[in-house]
């Protein structure tokens, strides 16, 4: 009988062991959560390359490398004439410079210390660094909200969360990669200046939100987040000084702050979207001084303004309708997608807002409301799902913490109630029994299952979220008490579930990371019979451009491939992935809908030398132009009313087989992409498309192809140099003739003119 | 697409307008040869050689008094890739009276600039035997015509009267396959010009010459007519050629088609870094372009795709780069990214990297990559005379391929001293240094610089350096000082004091936490004292249900008595000391409610240990025991989970 003796003694000496290591341990998984956020993004650089990814990071990546050359007085001023061709961008005005500033000291630093990385490198794996640093945010945020355990689960569901996974793999250097570590960062010094009201906390409350408006566009979020959250404390009567403190700087340094970023300046005082913020500032200076003065009759007032700010503001997606509109992440997000992006956690998260309820703090109700705003952003566009994902971290983590806590608690509590009934027993019976010796050492064995079983299944899938399940007992033990005890079977089982679904999820990310979201996207892959195939067209393009035509020659293509051409192709080009001047976007838009002729006195006016279109039909990559190309009739009849979609359109059915509409057939477009495709298989079999292509043979009169790609990815064609007309008499006549009415008529047509 | 006439008119024009220029050049090297015969010719010798009177041979100034040599030679000139070679086998035999010393080889200045090697191996004697690498060097001889440039092969031993000396010049040639036309279409075929001398260009009189060149097969557009001209297969022969004067010229000019790569690497520069952790690391950079006839019109993939070796003839795809042995974590790049497309072929002879560019290289396209490969230190670092030498190839390993400008960077480790270099053939050399990995001194940097390398190049140079294997360690000790300095610094942090003022409230107030803070650690303290005893009674009781003992039961209910009372005397003066704290108004009211609680419990506990001693005393059944305990064993087990998460709360704090 010395056995429940020692295990209690165990129990005592145990408690104190893990109050003293606690803190390390602590430490330690946070360091462990951080080399998996770090690693888990790596499966593109492992199973690709170290490579920059997709298209806007090749922009941001090529402002990195003219801040690193150039010092970061030349970055201010840069007007970048690669691009935007007759007009030109100014990019220090233009762009947010948190990634780009935070990529070149990292930069900096490194090489200061004589650590030859280069700048792609640094680049490729920002995102990853900065994808550990917002789990640890996490787990500061949930901290201060939940208490340890909670944090430590948050932060390690969001080192995995397949939907921030998908924006910040090795190599995704875009903007949200660190801005969302900064979003993270200014909740969790929000909700710690809230907790403490402490000023100090305050200040770099404003400092983070200074880096967060540096970094995304996305700030907005949080400047309309945290005045709501200010306004639901006043309403619900949780007004004190320390929210105060939580506010009052914020508002006014963070708005000082965020004006001397150029590309914000003076919308931080003037558009819509900061309007919120300055209201909610004067609200809780009346309600202040009303508590000042113990005034009364508030809450009508509060209702008043809950209704103007709601009705303010949140209008970060509404704006420039077809290009906006023209790019799959802009468009509202499927089921599916949540299901692909957040996985189980869609479903703890109601579990979650219910314990962030239990006691409702003023750091619990500022995650639900987080939550219920980003759920809203993200069902609004599927990029936001971004913002959506720390949210469902935070509150999944708190889910799962609190289960975990309340099941263990139950079996802990179960356990010692079979040894003080089995030792009640033997104190009766007097002489020990060998039902009861043999029952405890029952209850025995199944204590060491217990505890076992928690301890080997994770060392498989994810010992970590195990290891903080083992953490969390102690975290929460506030208010419920045994009227949450359940029966010992059934918190056994639910454990075994709960680590199950947490094995799922952890199955799932993992695939996520290594299937679904590491494929740099400018060369793919895919998986045959006789091995991996590799297609690496658009680098093949890209490389011939640079090295073989001149510096200064102007590439036209849709905007999509203008960041990835001036980056690696080094070369000028008339519109990009920036879309800030649709007329020039309908400009290309419209020569890529004209016949050739018009085309080429469209380009030839723009100075454009070479035109690239992106052309799948030979491997069937179902991303080109052909498929885009109705995108381009549509911006570019929007501003060019010659330009009509349904002369594209046969009985509003998008084809290019022998039924398509003769405008379809004699586009530029159509004849780029299909210019000599019928030789290669006899009858022009466009494999995206999955038939033959309508007009099979034709020549160009006005364009020469100079480079097709291996896989016919990329075609890129020269313009012709206009025809000398020093012929025959008769001839000249008849030329200079016909070429004037053309001119004429190209002139309608031509918008530059 | 078809070619206008004027286009064609106007090459015809080129070309005529190329061939006049060439005879212009040849008429003009006459001119000048002529005028150093005339100049020269007043000294003339007399030479008896197996009874046949020789013409007479011109004597320079420069060439000294011995000059007298009679050359037999056979050239051949080979021209199946875009570096010319010419092997020329002479025999030379010494029909002056004194022993002659060196061999002078001219070559008229248009084709010594594309000289990009020569090489000289002699043998003694009639038979040929091993031959022997004769040093050479540039000689100005003095009054010589400045439109020819003069060598010098110096000969081990000077040749006697009589001797015969087998000599085997070898010589390269770069950039002397002129493209004609110059520009080409993809299906075209590409044509090249090359002009030379069928005779040898001597200061000696040639007693007989032949010369043969080779062609890489195909088709020969034009060569220049001779009597002795012979074109068998892709052979073209001259001669054989019987006593010619010494600086005979006679031009010849061959048009014909060669579609071997003309790989030509504008710069490459091959950086090769010495690791003493025992790797040579080797990176280079390279910039190919495609130095033949220009591709013009379009560049069309469906024509090139369906029949490359026709419609594509010109162009190259790939490069082939033997690398040494035992070469590893090779990479092929470019400044965007990996390159899938190449091969590697390693076995234990050789490691033969196939490597093609993005997109297949037609005339006047360029690229650019770089390649990479580690080696292993010991094959290419050795020791000798407390030096270390590096001994590794010059050139780079791609095969026929011409480099215009080569840099060879040696990256020395840190700390390496004393760099002497000694490489084949003269360079460029100067030092840098480069930071590398946490330097702080920078390594030594030996660059090497060399115009117009070709395979010929591969040789080996040696750089020797001193270096001590104790500065391994110094990058390694620098990490971890610099780690050991941090702790120490966040030790250091921890335990100071940094505020400034020392009454302000701030500072005050954080010094009565801490005091609150170590007095609710004692209290804590005393609470888990008190669980402890708790447990003891238990033990007891347990303890009496197995051994009947009351008494020691009793004894052990009165110990713990008197333990709480002396708990609860410590708890005193840490509660009052705590109550007067101002930093306590958060902890203090669950302090207060732990001590009611586990006065509670212990009241709780000691009445239950009564009972059960009574009941035990009093013989009743177990079975109603519990039933009498029942109710405090729960209350018990509630109150002593309150107060393990009460305790466990403050903890927290």
């Amino acid at each position: 009988m010395a056995a429940p003796e020692a295990s209690s003694a165990a129990a005592g000496g145990g408690g104190r062991l893990r109050n003293a290591f606690g803190g390390v341990i602590c430490a330690f998984t946070l360091l462990l959560i951080g080399v998996l956020a770090f690693s888990i993004r790596l499966f593109s650089v492992i199973k690709y390359e170290s490579v920059i990814h997709e298209f806007d990071p090749y922009f941001n990546f090529r402002v990195t490398q003219f801040l690193s050359k150039n010092g970061i007085y030349e970055f201010w001023n840069w007007f970048d004439d690669r691009t935007w061709y007759p007009l030109g961008r100014v990019i220090g005005g233009t762009v947010y410079p948190g990634l780009t500033l935070t990529a070149g000291t990292i930069w900096w630093l490194v090489n200061s210390l004589n650590i030859p990385l280069s700048v792609e490198t640094v680049c490729v794996f920002t995102a990853p660094i900065f994808s550990a640093n917002a789990s640890w945010a996490t787990y500061l945020l949930t901290k201060e909200a939940k208490g340890t355990g909670a944090g430590l689960m948050a932060a390690a569901i969001l080192a995995m969360v397949p939907s921030y996974i998908s924006r910040s793999v090795a190599g995704s250097y875009d903007n949200e990669a660190v801005a969302i570590f900064a979003l993270i960062f200014t909740f969790y010094l929000y909700v710690k200046t809230l907790n403490t009201g402490s000023l100090f906390y305050a200040t770099l409350n404003a400092l983070s939100y200074f880096y967060m408006v540096c970094s995304w566009g996305g700030y907005t979020f949080i400047i309309n987040l945290i005045p709501m959250h200010v306004l639901l404390c006043i309403v619900t009567g949780r007004y004190s000084s320390r929210l105060y403190i939580a506010y009052a700087p914020l508002v006014i340094l963070g708005t000082l702050l965020a004006a001397l970023v150029p590309v914000v300046g003076f919308n931080a005082v003037m558009t819509s979207e900061h309007f919120a913020s300055f209201l909610v500032f004067i609200i809780l200076h009346v309600v202040a001084l009303v508590y000042y003065i113990k005034g009364l009759l508030t809450p009508r007032l509060f209702k008043v303004a809950m209704t103007l700010v709601i009705s303010v503001g949140l209008t970060y997606a509404s704006k420039y309708i077809p290009i906006i509109a023209s790019v799959s992440e802009h468009q509202p997000p499927t089921w599916p997608s949540y299901f692909m992006d957040i996985n189980v956690l869609a479903f703890l998260i109601p579990a979650g807002i219910i314990s962030c309820f239990l006691p409702l703090s003023d750091a619990s109700s500022f995650m639900v409301l987080y939550l219920v705003t980003a759920v809203y952003f993200s069902g609004v566009m599927v990029r936001l799902m971004l913002v959506l994902a720390p949210a469902a971290c935070i509150l999944s983590g708190i889910a799962l913490s609190e289960v975990f806590g309340v099941l263990t608690r139950s079996i802990k509590y179960q356990l010692s109630k079979l040894f003080d009934d089995s030792s009640a027993a033997v104190s009766a019976s007097g002489d020990s029994s060998p039902e009861s010796s043999t029952n405890s050492t029952k209850s025995e064995n199944r204590n060491e299952k217990s505890e076992t079983v928690p301890k080997e299944r994770p060392s498989k899938k994810n010992r970590k979220k195990e290891k903080e399940a083992a953490e969390s007992v102690p975290v929460k033990p506030k208010k419920e008490k045994r009227l949450l005890a359940l029966p010992f079977e059934l918190s056994v089982m639910g454990i075994l579930l709960l680590i199950v679904l947490g094995g799922f999820y952890v199955v799932h990310c993992v695939w996520a990371a290594a299937e679904a979201y590491s494929a740099p996207s400018i060369v793919l892959t895919s998986r045959s019979r006789d091995g991996l195939h590799v297609f690496d067209d658009f680098r093949e393009a890209y490389a011939w451009l640079s090295h073989n035509t001149d510096v200064d020659d102007k590439v036209a293509s849709w905007w999509d491939y203008g960041y990835q051409t001036t980056a690696m192709a080094n070369r000028t080009v008339i519109v990009d992935n920036n879309t800030w001047n649709n007329t020039h976007i309908a400009t290309v838009g419209t020569a890529m809908s004209s016949p050739e002729k018009a085309a080429w006195e469209i380009f030839n006016s723009l100075d454009v030398k070479y035109v690239l279109v992106v052309f799948g039909g030979l491997v069937g990559y179902p991303s080109d132009d052909i498929n885009k190309f109705l995108w381009m009739v549509r911006i570019g009849g929007g501003v060019f009313p010659h330009i009509k979609e349904p002369d594209y359109l046969r009985d509003g059915q998008y084809r290019v087989d022998a039924q398509a509409t003769p405008t379809m057939l004699n586009c530029l477009m159509y004849k780029l992409c299909y210019y000599r495709f019928v030789e290669t298989d006899g009858k022009g079999f466009d494999r995206v498309r999955g038939y033959e292509i309508g007009k099979k043979h034709f020549k160009l009169t006005h364009f020469e192809e100079v480079f097709t790609t291996h896989h016919w990815m990329v075609r890129i064609y020269k313009l012709k140099p206009q025809k000398n007309r020093v012929r025959g008499k008769v001839k000249k006549l008849k030329s200079s003739a016909k070429t004037s009415s053309a001119f004429a008529a190209g002139r309608k047509k031509n918008p530059w003119q | 697409m078809a070619t206008p006439p004027p286009p064609l008119r106007r090459a015809t024009l080129l070309l005529l307008a190329v061939l006049v220029g060439v005879l212009a050049s040849t008429a003009r090297a006459d001119l000048v040869i002529s005028k150093a015969d005339r100049r020269v010719s007043t000294v003339l010798l007399a030479l008896q050689i197996s009874g046949a009177q020789l013409p007479s041979l011109p004597r320079l100034n420069a060439l000294g008094s011995n000059a007298a040599l009679v050359l037999f030679l056979s050239l051949q000139v080979d021209l199946t890739s875009h570096i010319v070679r010419v092997l020329a086998s002479l025999k030379v035999e010494n029909v002056g009276p004194d022993p002659v010393s060196q061999v002078l080889l001219s070559f008229p200045n248009i084709q010594a600039k594309n000289l990009a090697a020569i090489r000289a191996f002699g043998t003694e004697g009639k038979v040929k035997g091993p031959s022997t690498v004769l040093p050479i060097e540039v000689v100005q001889p003095s009054g010589a015509p400045p439109e020819l440039t003069f060598f010098s092969a110096l000969l081990h031993k000077p040749l006697e009267k009589g001797k015969i000396l087998h000599l085997d010049v070898l010589t390269v040639f770069t950039h002397s396959l002129q493209p004609f036309p110059e520009e080409i279409t993809q299906a075209e075929a590409q044509l090249v010009v090359y002009q030379d001398s069928a005779h040898y260009l001597s200061p000696y009189p040639v007693k007989s010459q032949t010369l043969a060149i080779r062609l890489p097969g195909g088709r020969v557009e034009s060569y220049t007519r001779h009597p002795t001209a012979k074109l068998v297969d892709s052979e073209l022969k001259y001669g054989s050629f019987e006593d010619l004067p010494p600086f005979s010229y006679l031009p010849v000019i061959v048009h014909f088609e060669n579609n071997n790569p003309f790989a030509v690497a504008k710069e490459v520069i091959r950086e090769i870094e010495i690791s003493h952790w025992g790797n040579v690391q080797i990176t280079e950079h390279y910039k190919i372009t495609h130095g033949g006839a220009r591709l013009k019109g379009e560049f069309s993939r469906i024509d090139y795709q369906s029949r490359p070796y026709v419609r594509g003839v010109s162009s190259f795809r790939n490069l082939i780069a033997r690398l040494p042995l035992r070469a590893h974590s090779i990479y092929y790049r470019d400044e965007i990214g990996n390159i899938s497309t190449s091969h590697l072929w390693s076995d234990s002879k050789k490691t033969q990297l196939e490597i093609e560019p993005r997109f297949p290289l037609f005339g006047g396209w360029q690229t650019t990559f770089t390649v990479g490969y580690g080696l292993p230190l010991q094959d290419f670092v050795f020791y000798s005379d407390g030096k270390r030498f590096l001994n590794i190839t010059f050139g780079s390993p791609m095969e026929e391929i011409l480099i215009e400008e080569l840099i060879v960077k040696v990256v020395l480790p840190e700390g390496s001293k004393d760099m002497e270099v000694s490489a084949p053939f003269p360079t460029k050399q100067w030092q840098e240094v480069k930071y590398s990995h946490l330097d702080i001194v920078g390594r030594p940097v030996v660059v090497l610089e060399k115009p117009d390398v070709i395979p010929e190049h591969n040789l080996y140079f040696q750089v020797s350096y001193k270096f001590n294997n104790i500065s391994l360690l110094r990058e390694p000790l620098m990490l971890i000082a610099g780690f050991f300095l941090l702790f120490v610094a966040c030790i250091v942090y921890m335990h100071t004091d940094m505020s400034i003022s020392k009454s302000s409230p701030s500072y005050l107030s954080k010094l009565q936490w801490d005091e609150v803070q170590a007095t609710v650690q004692k209290i804590q303290g005393i609470f888990e004292q008190c669980l402890a005893v708790h447990d003891k009674l238990e033990a007891s009781l347990r303890d009496l249900s197995r051994t009947g003992d009351i008494q020691s039961c009793k004894a052990a209910r009165k110990a713990a008595d008197a333990q709480f009372k002396e708990l609860s005397k410590e708890l005193k003066p840490l509660l009052t000391s705590l109550q007067s704290s101002p930093q306590s108004y958060q902890i203090w009211p669950k302090v207060e409610d732990l001590i009611t609680k586990e006065r509670e419990m212990q009241e709780k506990l000691m009445t239950r240990h009564s009972t059960i001693v009574d009941s035990f005393e009093r013989k009743l059944r177990g079975q109603d025991v519990e039933n009498k305990i029942a109710l405090q064993q729960q209350k018990i087990a509630a109150l002593r989970q309150e107060v393990e998460s009460l305790l466990e709360y403050i903890s927290e704090i």
